[in-house]
């Protein structure tokens, strides 16, 4: 089925150097000195060794809307980003609200190979927010899904969202809520502050937010249900976590790269390249959020990897399309974001982008730690490089990134896919070995 | 200057050479015959995607006046709604061979992306974008409060020490958000009244103090109130309750206008809604400006082209991007 690899010299974990070798898919053994005959040598000297990174939000748009991306490519922007999984949200066309479309999600991404393929089931028919899709069925199906997302759109119906929490108890799901009040955002452009009163463009209020974090962790708590907040993005929204942490409720919560790094104040140009959904926030947001992952309040980093045509970006702001893709540059900007500013180390970075992902969405044979008999799920990151980021560092169909000409940290150099080489030095492997 | 995208980017002295060049354009235009040969053979579009009669009519003179042709482009449909995109439209300009484009568009920063996108090499100017600016708006205003205080020594001046009230819906005005930033650059005072609701959540870093009272701002015995148009469809938005209720409380009734000190001028960018956010006393009063306005827009319409297309670009640097 796979190669055998062996890895040498790499740094597990950032730390002491061993070679791996990889059998029929699996860590086989670990240590100093190591060979195989007739196997793959991987030259990993220098190299951060770290377990295959799991992204639990991806817009992957098959089926639907391919001209922005297919499952074929934003795998390879995945493996390109040394993601060995990665969970798709359900807003494609038709809406992954059944069982026949997370399955046949779930088919297109074992046939490209890059990368597992975790589908997210819609919680409300259409993600229309009335009634309940059939989650029971979606859970049951071959995609065996756990985690429940009306993403793009807010579950706002405080009744609805009671009965979701309520009903994954039965299979062990989790809601996975895109926190935003929908009356408090009606035509909102950008980060309601000092920026949007400047720009004139519409407010996106951080307590649009706040309010439903804080809603929802209360409802959690009382019919004793698993909740996870998506891409959360401001101080106050980190305090109610905090808060609902201490007090026992079980609650998880992500932060996208783009949250960790880039500002409000980017906007002024009106490039729509920086036009996301949660929008950039303050420098007192960023600093906040990234005290929030440092301090285990958030529980991971997830892309929100969101591609985009051009020309819905090429326009006027307000016209332009919310996300930006976020796949190859993730694991960089956290490295530039929480690693060199010393909030974090490589052991942090493989548990909020690998262990703490696959344990929040049930996903089984990733995140787990490199040791003897785990699957050999492996990224391999040259942490002593740094380069100006552009379009040939990205592998997807979509080109909307907001690091286009900016310096980034560090390079994956090779990511292996259950004991599949599908990124090696640095460039996506074309035919997979599998 | 190579565009005019806002004003808040427009340092003093390229904002008074602009109003100075108005003086200029202005003399012309009491001469019998006022056109000038000076932009003969350049082409200046009027690219409109918004409905806007008084501001195309008054650069449109504005071109003529300079001997520019004009071309006026009603654009329909905007990419917002699905028509022809903006990049289209503006690459079609340039195939005709555009010299200027002014810009009026539903989108904040509209003028800015077709500034910096690479797909025009025209010069922009903004004639109003959005909710986020109308530099020449705010650039005749600051004329017309020159001109009244000043008269013929306008020339070269700033508005240092001149108090000016800016009354109504601030949040969604571009005429409010261009004269906050142009007023404060040439030395005025500007005080910001509003219902609570009609201001930007946070004006902390804003050049203007901000009042909820309206009696509170002209008890200070202001040079200029400028009062804004409201549009009634923000009533339903709970923005305020009732017409009669904002006009009480925010408008120019006969009695705010005689409190007010002798001098003190009444400015509105037109078009008024009067009874609501002012009196007809107010409107047409001596006080009034509205029509010297109208008057001084073409003049600044013409200065703005002119320092757009004459050749100055190399010695102005005034709201590049």
């Amino acid at each position: 089925m796979s190669e055998t690899l062996v890895i040498t010299g790499a740094q597990l974990l950032g730390a002491e150097s061993a070679d791996i070798i990889v059998e029929n898919g699996v860590i086989s053994e670990i240590g100093a000195g190591l060979s195989r005959s007739g196997a793959r040598v991987i030259d990993a000297a220098g190299l951060v060794a770290l377990p295959g990174l799991v992204d639990l939000h991806t817009h992957l748009r098959e089926p639907g809307y391919e001209a922005s991306e297919t499952i074929l490519t934003g795998t390879r922007a995945a493996a390109a980003g040394g993601f060995t999984a990665v969970f798709a949200m359900p807003n494609t066309s038709p809406v992954a609200d059944t069982a026949g479309v997370v399955e046949q999600e779930l088919a297109l991404g074992e046939a490209a190979g890059y990368a597992t393929v975790q589908p997210i089931g819609a919680v409300t028919v259409g993600q229309k927010g009335e009634r309940l899709a059939e989650l029971g069925a979606m859970a049951t199906s071959r995609a065996q899904v756990r985690v429940f997302s009306d993403d793009g759109f807010c579950v706002f119906d405080p009744l609805i969202m009671r009965r979701a929490l309520e009903y994954v108890k039965s299979f062990d799901g989790v809601i996975a809520q895109h926190a935003q009040d929908p009356r408090l955002t009606e035509g909102a452009q950008m980060n309601e502050g000092t920026v949007s009163a400047d720009l004139g463009l519409a407010g996106w209020p951080a307590v649009a937010e706040e309010s439903i974090i804080a809603r929802d962790v209360l409802l959690a708590e009382h019919v004793g249900s698993r909740l996870h907040v998506c891409h959360l993005s401001t101080a106050g929204s980190v305090d109610i976590i905090r808060w609902a942490k201490k007090r026992g409720i079980n609650v998880t919560a992500e932060v996208t790269p783009h949250h960790l790094l880039l500002t409000d104040e980017l906007v002024r140009g009106y490039d729509a390249r920086y036009k996301v959904n949660p929008p950039l926030r303050r420098e007192e947001d960023v600093l906040a959020v990234r005290a929030g992952l440092a301090d285990g309040t958030i529980d991971i980093v997830a892309t929100d990897h969101a591609p985009h045509p051009s020309e819905n970006k090429a326009c006027e702001w307000q016209a332009a399309a919310n996300g930006m893709v976020g796949l190859e540059s993730a694991l960089r900007v956290v490295h530039q974001s929480m690693v060199q500013t010393g909030l974090i180390g490589w052991e942090d970075v493989a548990r909020v982008m690998s262990a703490a992902p696959a344990r929040i969405g049930r996903l089984a044979g990733h995140g787990t730690p490199l040791e003897v008999g785990a699957p050999a799920q492996i990224s391999l990151y040259d942490a002593s490089v740094a380069g100006v980021f552009t379009e040939s560092d990205l592998h997807g169909r979509s080109v909307n990134s907001p690091y286009l000409g900016r310096d980034l940290p560090g390079r994956v150099e090779y990511t292996v896919h259950g004991g599949v080489v599908t990124v090696a030095g640095g460039a996506v492997v074309e035919e997979l070995n599998a | 200057m190579r565009h005019l995208l806002d004003t808040r980017t427009l340092d003093r002295a390229t904002a008074v050479r602009i109003l100075d060049v108005a003086e200029d354009m202005s003399d012309t235009q009491s001469r019998e015959i006022k056109k000038l040969p000076t932009l003969r053979g350049k082409t200046v579009v009027n690219l409109f995607f918004e409905d806007s009669t008084r501001t195309r009519i008054s650069f449109e003179a504005a071109a003529k006046r300079l001997s520019a042709d004009v071309i006026n482009f009603a654009a329909k449909g905007s990419s917002v709604s699905k028509g022809e995109s903006l990049k289209d439209t503006a690459q079609t300009l340039q195939a005709m061979g555009a010299d200027a484009v002014v810009i009026r568009h539903p989108a904040s920063g509209a003028p800015q992306t077709l500034a910096t996108s690479g797909w025009i090499s025209a010069g922009v100017v903004n004639a109003g974008d959005g909710t986020h600016e109308h530099p020449t708006q705010a650039l005749l205003d600051a004329f017309t409060i020159r001109k009244r205080r000043f008269g013929a020594e306008s020339r070269g001046r700033d508005l240092a020490g001149i108090t000016v009230v800016i009354v109504g819906d601030v949040l969604h005005s571009r005429v409010a958000r261009s004269n906050v930033w142009l007023l404060a650059t040439l030395g005025a005072e500007v005080t910001l009244v509003s219902p609570p609701t009609l201001v930007p959540q946070n004006v902390s870093l804003w050049p203007a103090k901000v009042v909820y009272d309206l009696d509170q701002a002209l008890a200070q015995g202001p040079d200029a109130v400028m009062m804004l148009r409201i549009q009634l469809e923000r009533m339903n938005a709970a923005y305020f309750p009732t017409e009669r209720e904002y006009s009480r409380r925010w408008g120019l009734d006969a009695l705010r206008v005689a409190g007010l000190p002798d001098g003190s001028i009444v400015m509105h960018p037109g078009p008024m809604n009067r009874g609501l956010e002012i009196s007809s006393e107010a409107a047409d009063s001596p006080r009034s400006t509205v029509l010297e306005q109208v008057t001084n827009g073409v003049s600044i319409r013409m200065a703005v082209l002119y320092l757009l297309l004459a050749g100055e670009r190399d010695d102005e640097r005034g709201g590049d991007q």
